[in-house]
């Protein structure tokens, strides 16, 4: 088993960026039955956490913008950590984070083995 | 009580004392009938005995007499004091003793039942399925440890209180569940587990230094877990379904009072899994399937899972999955979990594809008994097999 990053990039300076009650009420269940389905493989490594929207970036002479974007608009919404065999099976699991549909992007990164 | 007194290190006169005052009882009863206070009748003649044998035993006196935790002063006649309030904390102190990390979390649940429930050696190999050898010799390892370690028997600190209350409640949790889910038949002997499970953690309930968000969560899962006991199993002690079982044989009060402990545990920000598996327990007591139920039953188990992964809770939440999003999903994530051993794993893939395919949920509850342990537990699976047949 490695352990892999899955990083959700939103972009949050669209108007979708603060849903509605209604819009937040609808997308926490699949959200939490999707990590639950997760953790009940026993293949969550640390449970998610929630990230602000507020944000440093900092660059190469040590300029610090505020918010999160780096380059693009979107920026990291989510992040957690799961263990998988590889690849193909970590972006399987990427695949059911209910945040794709409505626009975000998943990045899938491997741990590095320690050595 | 008496080790309390004692010290660990004299267990052993304790016990005497205590099982020379039962031997007593026996003879005194059945010559002269019940007193009227039969515990404080037991209590007066421990105390009694206690008194005599610390007067003979000079050595004790000498050498040891130091060591009790009631400073009397040489020579003079010991006085136990048997308030309530005594009693509860020297229990209290040796819950905490007993439970010392330097022992085995199996042999600290021996010698709970042991010393702090009165069980005999032979009830308790009853109620792990094992040899009466095999208890024996946990229970002496145990002792010895606890002397070996010179643990005292004290008050716990609050260090002590926040260090090992999560091994006190394991042990407390372990110990009711032995009751409540144990293969054994003697149904008699469950009933009594389960009861001094909850007789101890409502000891911690009622401490105001030990009454702690997890620990009232702890009581009121026992409360909700055992309001069912007597639905849970026909005269036969075969076990019946949570969805066939006669709720007007659900115990009301203990429902209730399971609801007041919860309410009690809502404080402060610290989530246990007690808190999440009470939550669950409670939606239990409501027997009628509504969306509401089943979908907060659903988050519950999901957050237990993210705090703490047990294959069981992976099931029972696949289960809820069912309820809330259809048995498709259900499926898809059932079989995503892989727990090929376990027996629960194949009758729920069997009882998540009864109706949508009958022919493979027989395969499963096929492979379900192939893998099934305790008489009962094949037993339902048989019954169930067969309806299914018949269907």
């Amino acid at each position: 088993m490695n352990e892999f990053l899955i990083v959700i990039h939103r972009d949050l300076t669209s108007k979708d960026a603060t849903p509605s009650p209604e819009q937040m009420q609808a997308s926490i269940k699949p959200f939490q039955d999707w990590i639950g389905g997760i953790a009940a493989q026993n293949k969550l490594v640390n449970p998610p956490k929630r990230w602000d929207l507020g944000g440093r970036v900092i660059k190469q002479n040590n300029t610090v913008i505020n918010g999160p974007y780096a380059e693009i608009k979107e920026s990291v919404g989510g992040l957690l950590l799961i263990r998988a065999s590889d690849y193909d099976e970590a972006v399987e699991i990427a695949k059911g984070c209910p945040v794709l549909k409505w626009g975000a992007v998943v990045e899938v990164r491997m741990a590095m083995p320690t050595a | 009580m008496l080790c309390y007194l004692f010290g660990i290190e004299h267990i052993e006169q304790a016990e005497d004392i205590v099982s020379d005052t039962f031997l007593s009882a026996t003879e005194s009863w059945s010559l002269k009938g019940l007193p009227e206070n039969p515990t404080g009748w037991l209590y007066t003649v421990a105390k009694n005995k206690t008194r005599n044998y610390l007067k003979r035993n000079t050595l004790f006196e000498q050498k040891l007499s130091a060591d009790l935790n009631y400073n009397a002063p040489q020579g003079e006649e010991i006085d136990l004091d048997l308030s309530i309030k005594n009693i509860a904390d020297s229990q209290l102190a040796m819950i905490f003793t007993v439970c010392n990390p330097c022992i085995s979390s199996e042999s600290q649940i021996a010698l709970a039942l042991n010393l702090l429930c009165g069980f005999g050696i032979q009830e308790i190999a009853d109620a792990f399925l094992t040899s009466k050898d095999v208890i024996y010799k946990r229970v002496n390892r145990a002792k010895e440890k606890l002397k070996e370690s010179q643990i005292k028997i004290q008050q716990p600190t609050l260090s002590e209180i926040n260090d090992r209350l999560e091994t006190v409640l394991t042990t407390l949790y372990l110990l009711f569940s032995e009751g409540y889910y144990s293969t054994s038949q003697n149904i008699p002997l469950r009933k009594d587990l389960c009861a001094e499970a909850m007789r101890l953690t409502q000891l911690l309930v009622e401490n105001e230094t030990t009454a702690k968000p997890a620990v009232n969560a702890l009581f009121a899962l026992m409360c909700f877990h055992a309001s069912r006991f007597e639905a849970r199993t026909n005269e036969q002690g075969e076990i019946i379904l949570y969805q066939d079982q006669d709720e007007t044989l659900w115990n009301q009060d203990l429902i209730d009072q399971g609801t007041y402990y919860l309410n009690q545990a809502s404080i402060g920000t610290k989530l246990s899994t007690y808190h999440l598996e009470a939550g669950i327990a409670y939606w239990h007591t409501h027997k009628e399937d509504t969306p509401e139920k089943w979908e907060n039953i659903l988050q519950l188990y999901n957050h237990l899972l993210i705090l703490e992964y047990s294959p069981i809770a992976a099931l029972n939440r696949t289960f809820a999955l069912a309820k809330t999003n259809g048995k498709q999903e259900a499926i898809r994530e059932a079989e995503k979990l892989k727990l090929t051993d376990n027996y629960f794993y194949y009758s729920l893939l069997g009882n998540l594809y009864t109706n949508l395919d009958n022919n493979k949920a027989l395969i499963q509850y096929e492979k379900a008994l192939t893998l099934a342990k305790s008489s009962a537990d094949k037993a339902l699976l048989l019954k169930t097999i067969s309806s299914l047949i018949d269907s």
